[in-house]
């Protein structure tokens, strides 16, 4: 049905249409209104047959959803920033153990310097944990996410985050389709464990595995991301079966077939990126773009194929690997092998800085005449940097930086150069 | 069936006999019947404390619970040594996930066996007393105020035993571990910290909380029994001596949980909703002493010019629990 709907609001009704049967709580923002919405609907009895769980932190949300899971319940929470890292541990641990736990990631920031805004240093932190991660562009898609999350988890038996990025889709108000309660249970059947707790069958779970198995468990691991690059594009068929819409897969480009430059970004900014595509080939630019929903495992293949035709490559990063760069561009170095292009890595929308249309245009007009450095920040400013960097220079006790920036920036009285 | 007050008068040991007793009347580990949850062929060292507490402890929930029982564990000794696999030595369904988040995935556990109408499935979350008085703290005292249905029982020996003998919050004062050297002029641990989890459990209005020790067999069986009986947040904190880690022979583990009770060193009582509702009197007092000088953990106190002032500090933290929890019958003794 459609409806007018906050995008936590649509994830929350999506997540209760999968009838989860454990949901762990804490708050964070920009994913709390997730978990509220889950609660109202658990208290008032919209959502039965579900246990909802206040928990002391992040750390025990996920390792509520860990014990849930392992004796055979669907689980879900929901998460952002540094609740994710503070969970770290446990969401190693859940990949480890194989228990397919569906969580939603609110991208944030993470500090210091504190920053509730949106960017995806949050769950890039966590890509290589062994969770299946996936990146929503529109907040239909990221109701729509949960519902093929759920089915991949369970199927793979390999726990997935769907990555929402904060407020720019958490706390937007759109037109969303929510399906209804038939649909979703003709497309989800219920969870069958592949492991359980059960005293009338008592296994060990979680022993102590040494060199003799470790690598072989790992390498299974890995085994079951390479099945995933096939079922995922599969759920994401027989979802647009079910329910009539295009929603997941590896990845969806746009105006890419005859592309000489392929804009690669994950998430929502993608909808601004197809903007300045439009106003670019309406001028005559051979642009498109190639976004990515499976950041894991990471559809190297795909985009190979994308690729292959182009000769120039844009990637918007909205992380940074500090000291070296962008962790998306070095993800894409495995898909470019044997192709020659220009590649650009762009660090953009850090801590929740606005992506502009006119700041992507411009960006990709000088891309197109090859005039950007191989690294660029976007819309950084400079003079607050060098301002910084020389009251460094001038004194030994120059300050906390973050503090001194914001009184540059606020055009404070302080400023010893 | 109440248990029943029968005394018994065998010379030095004052342990019961099981064969004193009627067949019904016999701990569970006197039961051929016995689920031996832990079963042998396990890791542990010789005269380990903590396997014995687990044997005990679980092989009572099982026959408390019908043997429908799921053990969340934390990482630790008892996971290492019980779990090299193929070998695992549990005989019931046994999840390890992390050091710090047993009482949490327990709490997990015990939500899904709710969803699923399994409310003949008892959840038990242990873990020694540094995955339960340190890292897992946090999700211990979660699990407590939520009274989530899980019994926590902590094997306490005192210190980080798999790591190396580090302290830990639950270390005494003046004694000697690889983070506590014996130098300096306060050797060991220091005096005034640590913390007390049973009473910190009670603070938080619980419905049980007990302490109980691998030498006092019956009694921890019965306080096992107890706890199972009831249901929300649950907490038995049993004293397991490392013969490793409190540098003390392997023959001694129950001798010197003995006499950490009748000094008055490890008090065993119990508590309902935060109140004491009853505690182990003392029969035999001895001095701190006797209980101190077979470890080589406190061979420090005990050099050419014994640590008399220590000693004497130590000795007034026993009587301090002799008369908070009252472990002298006051009637006999006063």
């Amino acid at each position: 049905m459609l409806k007018q709907t906050e995008g936590s609001h649509a994830i929350a009704e999506c997540v209760a249409l999968c009838r989860p049967e454990v949901i762990c709580a804490y708050p964070i923002t920009p994913q709390t209104h997730i978990v509220e919405g889950l609660g109202e609907m658990v208290k008032g009895g919209d959502l039965k047959n579900c246990e909802f769980i206040n928990v002391e932190s992040e750390f025990a949300a996920l390792s509520v959803a860990i014990g849930a899971s392992a004796a055979g319940a669907r689980t879900y929470t929901a998460t952002a920033s540094q609740g994710l890292l503070f969970m770290a541990e446990a969401v190693y641990n859940a990949a480890g153990l194989g228990l397919p736990i569906v969580m939603t990631i609110g991208n944030r920031a993470i500090g210091a310097p504190i920053n509730i805004w949106n960017d995806h240093t949050d769950s890039m932190s966590m890509r290589d944990a062994g969770w299946i991660q996936l990146y929503a562009e529109t907040n239909q898609e990221a109701a729509d996410l949960h519902i093929q999350a759920f089915r991949l988890a369970e199927e793979l038996s390999i726990p997935v985050m769907v990555c929402v990025d904060g407020f720019i889709l958490t706390h937007a108000y759109e037109r969303i389709d929510i399906p209804t309660q038939e649909q979703v249970d003709a497309y989800l059947p219920p969870f069958e464990p592949r492991q359980v707790l059960d005293p009338r069958e008592p296994v060990s779970i979680g022993a102590m595995v040494g060199p003799e198995a470790f690598m072989e468990v790992r390498y299974l691991a890995h085994h079951k991301q390479m099945r995933a690059l096939e079922l995922i594009p599969r759920l994401s068929a027989e979802f647009r079966q079910q329910f009539g819409r295009d929603s997941g897969g590896l990845i969806r480009t746009y105006r890419a077939g005859d592309a000489k430059t392929i804009v690669v970004a994950l998430g929502s900014v993608n909808g601004t990126i197809k903007d300045v595509i439009d106003e670019l080939r309406d001028e005559g630019h051979a642009i498109g773009a190639a976004s990515i929903c499976s950041f894991r495992p990471f559809p190297s293949e795909a985009l190979h194929e994308v690729l292959s035709h182009a000769k120039r490559l844009v990637v918007i990063e909205k992380s940074l690997a500090v000291g070296i760069g962008g962790i998306v561009s070095h993800n894409l170095r495995m898909a470019l092998s044997g192709i020659s292009l220009h590649a650009y890595t762009v660090v953009a929308g850090l801590g929740g800085r606005a992506i502009t249309k006119a700041s992507l245009r411009a960006l990709f007009e000088r891309a197109l005449r090859d005039d950007l450095e191989p690294l660029t920040f976007l819309d950084l400013n400079q003079a607050a940097i060098n301002r910084e960097l020389e009251r460094e220079k001038a004194q030994r006790r120059s300050g906390p930086s973050a503090e001194n920036i914001l009184r540059d920036i606020a055009g404070g009285t302080r400023s010893a150069i | 069936m109440e248990m029943q007050q029968i005394k018994f008068y065998q010379t030095g040991t004052f342990t019961v006999g099981n064969r004193l007793l009627d067949a019904d009347q016999r701990s569970v580990q006197a039961n051929m019947e016995r689920t031996n949850s832990l079963n042998s062929g396990h890791r542990a060292c010789q005269g380990c404390g903590e396997a014995l507490g687990a044997r005990y402890a679980i092989d009572a929930a099982m026959r408390a619970a019908n043997n429908q029982v799921i053990a969340c564990n934390a990482t630790g000794c008892l996971e290492v040594f019980s779990t090299p696999y193929p070998e695992t030595s549990w005989q019931i369904p046994w999840i390890h996930s992390l050091f710090g988040n047993a009482a949490a995935v327990a709490t997990g556990v015990a939500a899904a066996m709710k969803v699923k109408g399994r409310r003949d499935v008892r959840v038990i979350a242990q873990g020694g007393d540094g995955g339960t008085t340190d890292i897992g703290f946090g999700c211990l005292s979660g699990m407590f105020e939520r009274n989530d249905d899980v019994l926590y029982i902590c094997y306490d020996n005192e210190a980080y035993m798999n790591t190396g003998v580090q302290r830990s919050s639950a270390t005494p004062p003046a004694a000697r571990t690889a983070t506590t050297m014996a130098l300096g002029p306060e050797p060991g641990n220091a005096f005034g910290q640590g913390k007390n989890v049973p009473l910190i459990a009670m603070a938080h209005g619980i419905p049980y909380v007990a302490t109980a020790s691998v030498a006092y067999l019956r009694d921890l069986e019965e306080k096992v029994k107890r706890a199972m009986s009831l249901s929300g947040a649950r907490y038995i904190h049993i004293l397991v001596p490392c013969p490793l880690g409190w540098g003390a022979q392997p023959s001694d583990t129950i001798k010197l949980a003995r006499l950490a009770v009748e000094t008055g060193l490890f008090p065993l009582f119990e508590a309902e909703h935060g109140e004491v509702v009853g505690s182990t009197r003392i029969r035999r007092r001895v001095p701190v002493e006797e209980y101190l000088k077979p470890q080589k953990r406190f061979a420090h106190l005990f050099g050419k010019t014994p640590a008399v002032g220590t000693l004497a500090r130590i000795q007034e933290m026993a009587d301090r629990n002799i008369r908070k929890y009252r472990l002298i019958d006051e009637r006999r003794h006063g």
